[in-house]
């Protein structure tokens, strides 16, 4: 059934260029929905699947559940043993990909139009009759035990590690969705038929269809790709405060280059002023060789090959964080500089010339990303995960263009605190020591 | 200017569909080529501008310095104030970036078709009219010295592979990282940057790909435009890299660093590359790479080792052959917990050898041909990576009749070549062996 079609056109920096992208929206004769664009040019089709909830599903004692069963899919399921299900899948020329996320799982296929109805098959049965088989959880738990203590070892992990710890405790987002190698290794099958159980479920599963198929197509194949998955899950987790106040948390590693995560309490999605403060990142951080943090920490000082700041908007917390790393010499510095960076846009703002440059880049940008069938499909699922319709294609670059000097400033002046901005700083760096609480 | 052809098409045999990448091929008359890839989808452009050379062209003592001059091809030029490139790229919401490898030195930026034009005016801009200060160069020294502490000097397994690949190459300066010695790095000045740029960075030496929603007419008028006006360098010296010479003995390393989580080894042979006009033996060493060690699942070593014993956590073996001197062709094994690398390394040797006196499995071979064809089709969703596989080759000294041909000499591999390829390749004598552990205690 063909609900609604919307014909989007992407208005590009070139007044002549207009991309089109014709956005048809879909819900199956079982009551799945899917975003679905047609685009016949090349023979092959990306589906991209978001389920709300991922590794936040744990049950207790259980961390590493999700992740581990997600890694599980791909290793047999129906008749079909690990090596079965590859060979069929590689003859196919078809690809799968299974990824648990704090907060939702993603599920992406690539599989060319004469295949199909065999590729959807087989997706089908990984998804609702995964085997879970003995042998192949033990193999995979050591891959993923061996994941465990690489991260041990590897400076960007810990100081992220550390950082999620000190920020939310006990929420999920405190730890990793990989587990500990103590969770780990207690893992049975019954959890990872429970976690399965939990986590792939339909009411809250957002589909999209890109490429060489017709929107009329669509819905025979959502029910028969997911139509078989329980109708609801459990309860997603509540909300959590960012509980991390300003300072610096030093971890002694014995390596030369300091590698820094900092960060500070954000701002939601749904804000009414998250597009001003989507800009202030793009002018203070995430620019490119153009942010302010760049051209003083790098171009300037020489201090680092790279420094950035994102905001971080999930379902239960924000942050804006961002990460830098230096030799242990000079880190020092280079977080001196971040700090009174982060102060300056505070206090003064940014000028109408940043502001207008700003906007150039973002809306001259977003059409870009467009620019594949699966990224395309990626894009679509993300947006319907955070509760976007197909308009926000056409209307997100006015969300920008509205955006006043006021308004950005007023947010700089609200959103950045930098008393409360906490480095977790994981090397031997010279000259910082973890501040008392 | 030569008009060399037209449009090309590649035909997909047992694929009912049919892949078609538009190719167009210019050469203007001061040397530079320039080829066009139509991509019609999304009024959207990539220019890249590939120098034909890298690292591996860099003067005894000055490793890193094409590296280093990438990064301060960024700074300011006659006309350009520094930062101003990207600044512009940005402010027509596009983006850009450049790279360096051991065979060229590439940059790119990705906007709105309409300004390719402003585009070429910069980069064209930048070919000859640097104009940088030893303060710029002290500068962004320091950023690489970053750049190498971030890659390098904080991860063992990078620090591994920069000792495996100095073992392994004897005369070629592929032993030698792209981002350069630490200490040579530290070293280089303005005069250095200055002596590779000029002489390197000019039309006769570079290969641009512009890709996606363009006309070849008006590519080529603007070429023309911007770049045809810039004198060829006549004092362009051939592209002869010094080679290595027969290799007669087994290297093995043992690299110890606390920072390694858990030991593992690596085995890495040399192996010949993509040759003009000669590209069947590389195109069997893609087989015999997915046939050992391309999948945990289906290969050999991952059946052996991950799949009937438990001997490994992780297995591969990989090759490519885009290379302008010799290629490597790589085992990597992780042991399970308590399996010793001796024991690892013999069990990988013996899959070798089965492998060497067994017949390859038909259908394991129709399965990656097919794979191999459907690549080509899922290839034509990303322009960009279709601009990159031919700046690349064409960088190597590949021509496009070479790059089309690529699919073809892939599907008529058989097995009897991929035997043949396997035993000249499998020869311990040009061969290092990295153990790579925490300690000594685990070299065992």
């Amino acid at each position: 059934m063909l609900r609604i079609v919307i014909a989007l056109c992407l208005s590009f920096l070139a007044v002549s260029a207009q991309a089109e992208i014709e956005i048809k929206q879909v819900t199956s004769p079982g009551g799945i929905d899917a975003w679905v664009v047609e685009e016949p040019a090349i023979p092959f089709i990306a589906l991209e699947i978001r389920i709300r909830g991922g590794a936040s599903l744990d049950l207790p004692g259980k961390r590493g559940a999700t992740n581990l069963m997600t890694a599980l899919l791909e290793e047999g399921s129906g008749e079909m043993s690990a090596q079965e299900f590859q060979t069929s899948l590689e003859n196919l020329a078809a690809s799968f990909s299974f990824h648990a996320y704090d907060d939702s799982m993603q599920i992406s296929a690539r599989f060319l139009t004469e295949n199909k109805d065999e590729a959807v098959a087989l997706l089908r049965q990984a998804l609702v009759s995964p085997r879970f088989d003995q042998t192949a959880l033990d193999r995979v738990r050591a891959q993923v035990i061996s994941g465990i203590a690489s991260d041990a070892k590897r400076p960007n992990s810990i100081a992220s590690a550390t950082f999620n710890a000190a920020a939310f405790g006990d929420h999920p987002y405190g730890t990793s969705p990989d587990g500990t190698v103590e969770s780990v290794n207690a893992l049975t099958r019954q959890d990872m038929i429970d976690a399965h159980r939990n986590a792939l479920v339909r009411d809250r599963l957002f589909v999209s269809v890109v490429g060489d198929t017709t929107a009329e197509t669509v819905g025979a194949l959502l029910d028969d790709l997911l139509g078989d998955l329980p109708a609801e899950g459990p309860p997603l987790p509540e909300d959590v405060a960012f509980g991390l106040d300003g300072g610096i948390t030093v971890v002694e590693y014995d390596t030369p280059q300091s590698v820094a995560y900092f960060g500070q309490q954000g701002i939601k999605r749904d804000d009414k002023d998250f597009f001003a403060a989507f800009i202030l990142n793009r002018v203070l951080g995430a620019g490119g060789f153009e942010s302010r943090l760049m051209t003083e920490v790098r171009e300037k000082r020489g201090l680092t090959y790279g420094i950035s700041t994102s905001l971080v908007p999930k379902f239960n917390a924000e942050m804006v964080l961002g990460s830098v790393s230096s030799a242990n010499e000079t880190i020092a510095e280079a977080i001196e500089v971040t700090r009174s960076e982060w102060a300056r846009m505070a206090q003064e703002g940014m000028t109408a010339e940043e502001l207008a440059d700003a906007k150039t880049y973002l809306t001259g940008e977003y059409p870009l990303r467009f620019d594949g069938n699966a990224e395309i499909a990626s894009i679509m699922a993300g947006m319907q995960m955070i509760g976007l319709t197909p308009d926000y294609v056409v209307d997100r670059n006015a969300f920008i263009e509205a955006v006043t000097l006021d308004d950005v400033n007023r947010v700089a002046a609200e959103l950045l605190r930098p008393e409360d901005l906490h480095f977790v700083v994981v090397g031997k760096p010279e000259g910082l020591e973890t501040t008392q609480e | 200017m030569t008009r060399l052809f037209a449009a090309l098409a590649i035909m997909m045999s047992a694929i009912a569909a049919q892949a078609q990448e538009q190719v167009t091929t210019f050469t203007l008359d001061n040397g530079m080529d320039v080829a066009v890839i139509e991509d019609n989808r999304a009024p959207v452009v990539v220019q890249m501008l590939w120098y034909k050379v890298g690292s591996a062209d860099e003067p005894a003592g000055k490793s890193g310095v094409a590296h280093v001059l990438e990064h301060l091809l960024f700074e300011a030029t006659d006309v350009l104030e520094s930062g101003e490139f990207s600044a512009t790229v940005a402010a027509n919401g596009g983006r850009d970036n450049a790279f360096t490898s051991y065979d060229y030195t590439a940059y790119f930026q990705r906007v709105a078709s309409d300004r390719l034009e402003l585009m070429m005016q910069m980069e064209s801009n930048r070919m000859n009219n640097l104009r940088i200060s030893q303060d710029d160069v002290e500068t962004e020294r320091q950023v690489v010295l970053e750049e190498r502490n971030q890659r390098t000097e904080n991860s063992p397994d990078a620090l591994a592979r920069e000792q495996i690949r100095a073992a392994l190459f004897q005369n070629s300066r592929y032993g030698l990282p792209v981002i350069g010695w630490k200490h040579e790095v530290e070293q280089l000045d303005l005069q250095d940057t200055l002596d590779f740029y000029d002489l390197y960075y000019s039309p006769n030496n570079a290969v641009l790909v512009v890709a996606g929603d363009v006309e070849p007419d008006e590519v080529l008028a603007l070429a023309e435009k911007y770049y045809g006006v810039i004198p060829a360098e006549e004092q362009l010296p051939p592209r002869e890299r010094p080679q290595e010479p027969p290799q007669r003995a087994e290297r093995r390393i043992t690299y110890v660093d606390e920072r390694v989580s858990q030991p593992y080894l690596v085995r890495s042979y040399l192996a010949p590359e993509r040759d003009p006009g000669a590209q069947s033996e590389a195109a069997a060493l893609v087989y015999l790479a997915e046939l050992l060690g391309g999948s945990s699942f289906t290969s050999a070593l991952g059946q052996a080792l991950q799949f009937d014993t438990q001997t490994a956590i992780y297995t591969n073996a990989s090759y490519s052959g885009s290379w302008l001197d010799d290629a490597i062709f790589s085992f990597a094994v992780v042991p399970s917990e308590g399996v010793s690398l001796t024991d690892a390394e013999t069990a990988m040797d013996e899959v070798i050898s089965a492998f060497m006196e067994a017949e390859i499995d038909p259908e394991r071979m129709e399965s990656i041909r097919t794979q191999l064809r459907a690549s080509e089709i899922y290839a034509l969703d990303n322009v960009q990576g279709l601009a990159q596989r031919y700046g690349a080759a064409l960088s190597q000294s590949l021509t496009v009749a070479d790059v089309q041909a690529w699919p073809e000499v892939l599907q008529a591999v058989t097995e009897d070549d991929i035997k043949a390829v396997a035993a000249k390749v499998f020869n311990r004598d040009q061969a290092v062996t990295g153990w790579i552990v925490s300690s000594q205690e685990e070299a065992r």
